[in-house]
């Protein structure tokens, strides 16, 4: 997995609630059986005018110019700002994966979906919950100020606006650590490898019908 | 010290270490593996060199992108006609293979929806820790089971170690008191629920289902309601193990049998939360309220009684919200005010891991019997949720009802739930579903979903638009 220590970027606003991984990356794509080349579908059905299919040549589709993502101002950006409940629906992966192979790496929303919110830890994406005033003013902050970026540092647990005002947020120690260090958590859980089998060999004991 | 719930007994009995970082390493008695979101999973193993950590934890079946026409079907894997779909099966039957899955490939009678196969095998069990690469796996829960759906990273962490490494969520407990109404299912049980708490009411939260109206629901109803507790964002539900449970998992082909039956029935008695537990959240709803529902927009919180109309954004004070209704009536075709039963549909769905088994079929064929699917209804779909339940409907005449109304009967998958194979919506088309989602394009690009209950779905076809089914 690769590291996430601080990046500084453009912020993107999707300005609705309860965006769901349906509308992230829609099932079409979900065929492939790969981990990459997703970014080009994300958010298919709100960028595109015409129905994406996964062997068109997304190149020459027509964009919809009224979708954020399509818009001049937003492009190259590497933080997304969204609204409550960001990533329901669907466990699929392929959201966090299309979401990365844009180059999306921080999400900032007052909510997330515990799946999505989960699944983005394993893709080097960091999801950030901000309460909803915090995220309110970025919004605002965003739409009256064209090039508007925000410098992220994982470490520090900082985020820093452009006039230099900071806002600190939480994250897991655990989940901190994986980022930081860009491990593979099958690798970790690994180590303990005695444990398991500790469990297990007491598990049959107490509940035989289980094997 | 207060009492445990429910799910504390089941996370307790699951903690394999706990670092004491936020993040304990949990053991899972059960995997369930589809096509979709396992290929990266094997893929990412093979490249690691890593082994399959206990294969007979392992239940896998294709589900999401096999077709239900039996013409296309009945030629096999190869005969599946989309290129993309047909890798993706074969590439599940070769992983099962090389792996040594038990696997119910696509023509294997067992095959069908992973939701409804693994209770209906007994490969789902009381007290065990269930996971899938699928968020509906929150319907195991219906069995005093912790079961949850996860993304690809984490199957492939099960596949190799049998763990998963997991925070622990909160406890809410949803007390459902008295009776529910006749002609109120399941599925309005937990469309009001949804309606009532929110699409994020559950998140951060493992939901306990309780109270009169969920103990009187059958095994299938209460797969039906667990299924949907990812729906108002909790990804784990659950209903407390009793006679009901016992009953249903009792002789399955998985389940135990003789002395260890009796042992493991002994264990699964204790399996409810304490008097005395304490839950983070406690909310209670009274059944006499409940009346059948309908979405009508992109969300399952937006839902309403079938005798209310669709709403007005002008009476929402919180602008978020009013701009989401607005979009969500400008999406779904409709006008704010229109009596539901005026809502005529194009498409009828009776399907799904929500609605596919066999009591649904029964309850939907009921309606059907000596009816005719109306005119103006393009396509009105059954699709049962497994080899067995479709078995079981074609012993007791439910396909003939349904042909002879003019329903199509398909074969076993998930179909247009959610729209991966041919079975889909077009554009613009309105379809009463008896499936989980109404998001924007589920069920095909510019596809327009109501979310109702298999019998007000077989109402809608035959009237051709919504009706109250306590009305026929």
């Amino acid at each position: 997995m690769e590291k996430f220590e601080k990046l500084t970027g453009i912020v993107m606003p999707m300005d609705r609630p309860n965006v769901d991984t349906d509308a992230i990356i829609p099932k079409q794509f979900l065929k492939s059986i790969k981990r990459t080349g997703f970014g080009p579908n994300l958010f298919d059905e709100w960028r595109y005018l015409d129905q994406g299919e996964p062997d068109a040549d997304n190149s020459r589709r027509p964009l919809n110019p009224d979708f954020v993502l399509n818009q001049e101002r937003y492009q190259g950006a590497k933080i997304l700002l969204a609204r409550e409940n960001f990533g329901c629906g669907s466990s699929r992966e392929h959201a966090p994966w299309a979401l990365a192979d844009y180059g999306f790496r921080v999400i900032i929303a007052p909510s997330f979906a515990d799946i999505f919110f989960n699944n983005c830890f394993k893709n080097g994406l960091l999801p950030i919950v901000l309460d909803e005033k915090t995220v309110d003013d970025l919004f605002r902050e965003i739409d009256a100020t064209p090039g508007y970026a925000l410098r992220v540092d994982l470490e520090t647990q900082i985020i820093t606006k452009p006039d230099g005002g900071e806002i600190s947020f939480e994250v897991d120690e655990f989940r901190k650590y994986c980022l930081l260090n860009g491990l593979d958590d099958i690798g970790m859980t690994l180590q303990h490898v005695d444990d398991i089998r500790a469990y297990e060999a007491r598990r049959q004991q107490e509940a035989p019908w289980l094997f | 010290m207060a009492g445990k719930t429910l799910y504390d007994k089941l996370w307790d009995a699951h903690v394999v270490r706990d670092s004491g970082d936020g993040a304990v390493l949990i053991y899972i008695d059960r995997h369930l593996v589809h096509e979709v979101t396992s290929p990266q999973a094997f893929e990412g193993l093979r490249l690691a060199g890593r082994k399959l950590w206990r294969k007979a934890a392992n239940l896998a079946t294709p589900d999401h992108n096999v077709p239900t026409t039996p013409t296309e079907r009945h030629g096999g894997v190869a005969a599946i006609a989309d290129p993309v779909s047909r890798l993706q099966v074969q590439t599940l039957d070769q992983n099962c293979q090389e792996f040594g899955i038990t696997e119910f490939s696509m023509n294997d009678p067992r095959q069908g929806i992973v939701h409804v196969i693994g209770p209906e095998e007994g490969a789902t069990l009381p007290g065990m820790t269930v996971v899938c690469g699928d968020s509906h796996t929150s319907t195991h829960g219906a069995f005093g089971a912790l079961a949850f759906g996860i993304g690809t990273s984490e199957v492939e962490h099960v596949l190799a170690t049998q763990c998963l490494l997991q925070k622990k969520s909160k406890a809410m407990r949803i007390r459902v008191e008295g009776a529910a109404p006749a002609g109120v299912t399941a599925k309005d049980i937990v469309l009001a629920i949804i309606g009532e708490i929110g699409t994020a009411g559950g998140t951060g939260y493992a939901i306990e289902f309780a109270g009169q109206a969920i103990r009187d629901l059958s095994m299938e109803g209460r797969m039906t309601l667990c299924n949907m507790a990812i729906e108002a964002g909790a990804r784990a539900g659950m209903v407390a193990v009793d006679q009901t449970t016992i009953d249903y998992v009792k002789g399955r082909p998985w389940a135990p049998k003789a002395d260890l039956w009796e042992q493991a029935v002994a264990d699964w008695r204790t399996l409810h939360s304490d008097a005395d537990a304490v839950f983070d959240k406690e909310i209670v709803i009274e059944a006499a309220g409940i009346k059948p529902q309908v979405t009508w927009g992109t969300s399952p919180e937006m839902v309403v009684a079938v005798d209310a109309r669709v709403p007005d954004p002008a009476h929402e004070s919180d602008s978020v919200k009013r701009e989401g209704m607005k979009a969500a009536l400008a999406y779904m075709g409709l006008e704010a005010n229109t009596p539901i039963t005026e809502i005529q549909i194009d498409k009828a769905f009776i399907g799904s891991c929500t609605n596919s088994r066999i009591e649904d079929l029964r309850a939907a064929a009921a309606v059907a019997k000596n009816r005719r699917v109306a005119d103006s209804v393009k396509l009105a779909l059954v699709v049962p949720g497994s080899g067995l339940v479709k078995k079981q409907a074609e012993e007791e005449g439910l396909d003939k009802i349904f042909i002879e109304a003019g329903f199509e009967w398909r074969e076993p998958g998930c179909s247009m739930c959610l729209a991966m194979n041919a079975d889909r919506l077009e554009p613009g088309e309105r379809c009463a579903s008896t499936s989980n989602r109404n998001f924007e394009g589920r069920q095909g690009q510019g596809g327009r979903t109501h979310l109702v209950s298999p019998t007000m779905a077989a109402a809608a076809a035959i009237a051709g638009h919504f009706v109250d089914v306590r009305d026929l």
